[in-house]
């Protein structure tokens, strides 16, 4: 099994070379001049060429990547100058932000998406099919900034229900001493229930819209697939046999079912993670996918590249993460062929 | 349901439904005692010599360092709080003796900074030094004053402090007065400098080594600053908030929502649009204050054909759509600086109205008398960082341009970029602002229309006539400095390289019950002045 995990961890190091190498190009073939941005109000041209020199942009591009190089093997991502922060201190607090509120709206959707798929392909053709159809259809077709500006403008403009959308806390308490980075497991680990409840109701607008969303394909595959696997063989088999439809449709039509599933899961997750800027716009979510998009608006470089070489890092984990869990899901699926 | 289980769940719904009413007092409490803004962009330092610093990162330099000196205040047209460029007032020093070729400072005995050293002449001479020194924008703007070398800074003993004059400036002293010479804590710097780094500028920008009337309590980079006040401060009046908090909301919806339920006391950063709307706000106070030394122009690069020649540019000035501009684009959120009386100087200050109105006919015939009867192609460049406004103006005027046949290809540049193309001084048009700190004419001349061609000269305008006037008026006084002023406004109507079309306003919206604003010239909010309840 760990022979299995390097093996397949040494084909990730060629993608990581090739995203560490076309980040760094992309990133100064951008048109854009840092330092003519942040040499400031009353630049003159002797003042940005002193930046350009501190920020050691007045160099050859071969030797710029270099020092990129050397700085990256010692886990150094480079100075963030938009936020004067290192990118990396800066992603550190930034990804669980996003992974919380990620996550959060992926347990969401998949609470609700499976069991409704699933019924909808079980009662095929009755109501619930229909509002399984209706469900996904809406969550496709409303983005997720439509839904979160209509959210926080119905339950926070005009119901009250929600807090303000400013940001992963009421502005009034302190974030909890970060242990894993998550608000919630944070405080709840630390017992601090009033900053549990505070970081639960700022996620819950943010985190439903993103689930109204993912969960479209997520129930339009538990469907497709569960109907192809209850219309199979086996299944005829096993009802012919006598089981009980529960166990029919659960022990031996879902666990069959549920292995295209994962494969949206893994991707509809890493594309929440990263493409989430318009719900982090909408409800001030300190999270990374703004922090890359700022970075870029002002050719920020060293957060653009830390942020791709990050997301390439995560891609990579959660597709071995999916394998390994297609292994343990169907003994069939083996890794090394 | 087993015993156990039924237990836990009791405990912890007893635990929810206590929480709430906990956190509501002590919300309610903290709420009075606190202000909270709501802002659209984070600092990206503590320190305001840093390289890059930006407008958020002087408000905090603002609030939590001491300079020498700082301004009056007045009243303005509107009964609002106004600072007083005129009257120049003791900060961390208590007097001042200026003479022909040197001022000399009395500081603050008692004054301390965060940690409680004493403020001496030795902390301001290491800070002045430092801002001449580090390069970029601070040395450059203590350069705008004539503070050029280390040398001129002396001290004289702990508490008296000289400054030596290189050449007779009168923005010298308001130049000692700007957010760039703050007094920074020598020793506490020098302990954290490296020999790489001798002014510790990778310490300070995220650490503070002040003593002003404010102490950072909490920075989280991009997303909040939170102030408390510091109660041993000494060099001003107590300041009544006690703690500042303030928050980015990206979304300007949401900055206005939160404004309008009360969840907010203060944002600055709305669309002209929500500030014309919140005036009739019975909940809201809204008070925009025209910035001075300040205007949205349309440049024209005179070293292109067709615009190196002036009838084109006239005939641009003429065709300008500006009453539409005013209604449509701005929703009247601004001063107008066309249809003067005639086209000539009213008075020195700035900006001021030229004599140039929207008189179609007219443009044609200027056109014809260039050469240019059937018109000409060219290019009309903004940046997308300020399209809200920039994007329906730039419309307005190509629709007008086209009725006197220029055909102008609206081109759009990225936030990022526009620096780099205003410095290669090749967009044959462009709408921009600036604004200068400094309330002088000749201030924004020097950086507009002078031909040292710094980047804010856009037009690349270069006239000696020109020059020998700027450059007068910065030494000149009385009646001299008057004629000065006249002959290079007048000459700047005339020859039109850029056409002034508003001068515009600082908005900033908050609470019934925040009181005390005042503008600064700076543009960032003083929290020293502000109130509540």
């Amino acid at each position: 099994m760990l022979k299995l995990l390097l093996s397949r961890l040494a084909t990730a190091v060629p993608s990581i070379v090739g995203v560490v190498v076309v980040t760094f190009m992309l990133t100064r073939l951008l048109p854009g001049d840092p330092a003519a941005y942040f040499a400031g109000l009353a630049a003159s041209p002797q003042a940005i060429a002193e930046i350009r020199t501190k920020l050691g942009l007045d160099k050859s591009l071969p030797e710029q990547f270099v020092a990129y190089l050397v700085d990256l093997a010692q886990g150094n991502l480079g100075n963030s100058l938009s936020t004067g922060q290192p990118v990396v201190t800066e992603i550190a607090t930034r990804l669980p932000a996003s992974a919380e509120l990620t996550l959060l709206a992926l347990i969401l959707a998949v609470g609700i998406a499976i069991p409704l798929g699933v019924l909808a392909a079980v009662k095929q053709g009755t109501w619930i099919d229909h509002l399984c159809r209706i469900a996904t259809t809406a969550g496709v077709s409303l983005p997720v900034f439509f839904t979160g500006l209509l959210f926080a403008y119905v339950f926070y403009y005009l119901l009250q229900w929600a807090p303000a959308p400013s940001g992963r806390l009421d502005v009034f308490l302190s974030p909890p001493t970060p242990i894993t980075g998550f608000y919630l497991i944070d405080s709840a680990l630390t017992g601090n229930m009033e900053v549990f409840w505070g970081a639960l109701r700022q996620l819950a607008l943010p985190a439903i819209s993103m689930a109204i969303f993912s969960l479209a394909p997520l129930a339009r595959m538990t469907r497709g697939s569960m109907l192809s696997v209850l219309g199979s063989d086996f299944i005829r088999t096993a009802r012919a046999s006598g089981l009980a439809p529960g166990t029919v449709v659960f022990t031996y039509a879902f666990r069959n079912a549920v292995l295209p599933v994962i494969t949206v899961l893994g991707m509809v997750f890493s594309f929440l993670l990263g493409a989430n800027v318009l719900v982090e716009t909408v409800f001030a979510w300190p999270g990374i996918g703004l922090y890359a998009v700022n970075a870029l608006i002002t050719s920020d470089y060293a957060p653009v590249q830390g942020f791709v070489l990050t997301m390439a890092v995560l891609y990579i984990a959660l597709n071995l993460a999916i394998d390994l869990l297609y292994g343990l899901v169907d003994p069939r699926v083996r890794l090394d062929s | 349901m087993k015993r156990r289980t039924f237990f836990k769940g009791t405990a912890v719904g007893a635990a929810a439904a206590a929480a709430p009413a906990i956190w509501s007092d002590a919300k309610a409490q903290a709420r009075n005692e606190t202000l909270l803004i709501v802002g659209e962009s984070p600092p990206n330092s503590m320190d305001i010599h840093g390289v890059g610093a930006n407008r958020p990162a002087y408000e905090v330099s603002w609030n939590t360092h001491d300079r020498l000196m700082t301004y009056g205040v007045k009243k303005d047209a509107n009964g609002n709080d106004h600072y007083d460029y005129t009257k120049l007032e003791p900060e961390l020093a208590t007097e001042w003796d200026l003479k022909p070729n040197s001022v000399t400072f009395k500081l603050r005995k008692e004054a301390k900074f965060h940690d409680g050293t004493p403020i001496t002449a030795k902390d301001v001479k290491w800070s002045f030094d430092r801002a001449v020194t580090v390069g970029g924008f601070p040395t450059f703007q203590m350069a705008a004053g004539s503070l050029q070398k280390p040398e001129q800074f002396v001290v004289v003993d702990d508490n008296t402090f000289r400054v030596d004059f290189i050449r007779d400036d009168k923005l010298t002293m308001p130049d000692i007065g700007v957010p760039v010479p703050v007094i920074m804590n020598s020793e506490l710097c020098k302990k954290n400098a490296t020999a790489a780094d001798p002014w510790a500028m990778e310490w300070c920008k995220n650490k503070h080594a002040s003593g002003g009337a404010y102490k950072v309590e909490r920075w989280q980079p991009g997303q909040e600053v939170v102030y408390v006040r510091n109660d041993d401060w000494k060099n001003g009046p107590m300041p009544k908030i006690r703690r500042v908090i303030m928050r980015i909301i990206p979304s300007a919806g949401n900055r206005r929502a939160l404004l309008e339920r009360g969840d907010a006391d203060l944002s600055f950063d709305l669309p002209s649009k929500d500030f014309s709307e919140l005036k009739s706000s019975p909940k809201l106070t809204v008070i925009g204050t025209p910035i001075e030394n300040a205007m949205m122009y349309l440049g024209m690069n005179v070293n292109q054909k067709p615009f190196d020649n002036v009838k084109v540019r006239q005939a641009v000035a003429y065709a300008v759509p500006y009453q539409q501009i005013m209604d449509a684009v701005l929703f009247g959120q601004a001063i107008p600086l066309f249809g003067g009386a005639n086209n000539k100087f009213k008075g020195v200050y700035w900006p001021q109205k030229d004599g140039y109105t929207t008189d179609i006919a007219k443009a044609k015939a200027l056109m014809a008398e260039a050469g240019y009867p059937q018109g000409f192609e060219t290019t009309l460049s903004f940046d997308l960082g300020l399209a809200s406004t920039n994007e329906p103006l730039t419309v307005l005027v190509q629709e007008s341009l086209a009725q006197i046949g220029i055909k102008a290809t609206i081109n759009k540049i990225p936030g990022a970029n526009w620096r780099g193309e205003l410095l290669k001084k090749n967009m044959p048009m462009i709408t921009n602002a600036f604004g200068g700190w400094l309330n002088y004419p000749e201030y924004f001349f020097f950086w507009c229309y002078h031909g040292q061609n710094a980047v804010f000269n856009t037009m690349g305008y270069k006239n000696p006539a020109m020059d020998a006037l700027i450059d007068k008026a910065r030494f000149a006084t009385g009646p001299e400095y008057e004629a000065a002023v006249k002959g290079f406004i007048d000459m700047a109507f005339e020859e039109v390289p850029r056409v002034p079309i508003f001068q515009p306003l600082l908005n900033v919206a908050m609470q019934k019950n925040v009181t005390g604003y005042r503008y600064w010239f700076h543009r960032q909010l003083d929290y020293r002045q502000l109130a509540k309840g």
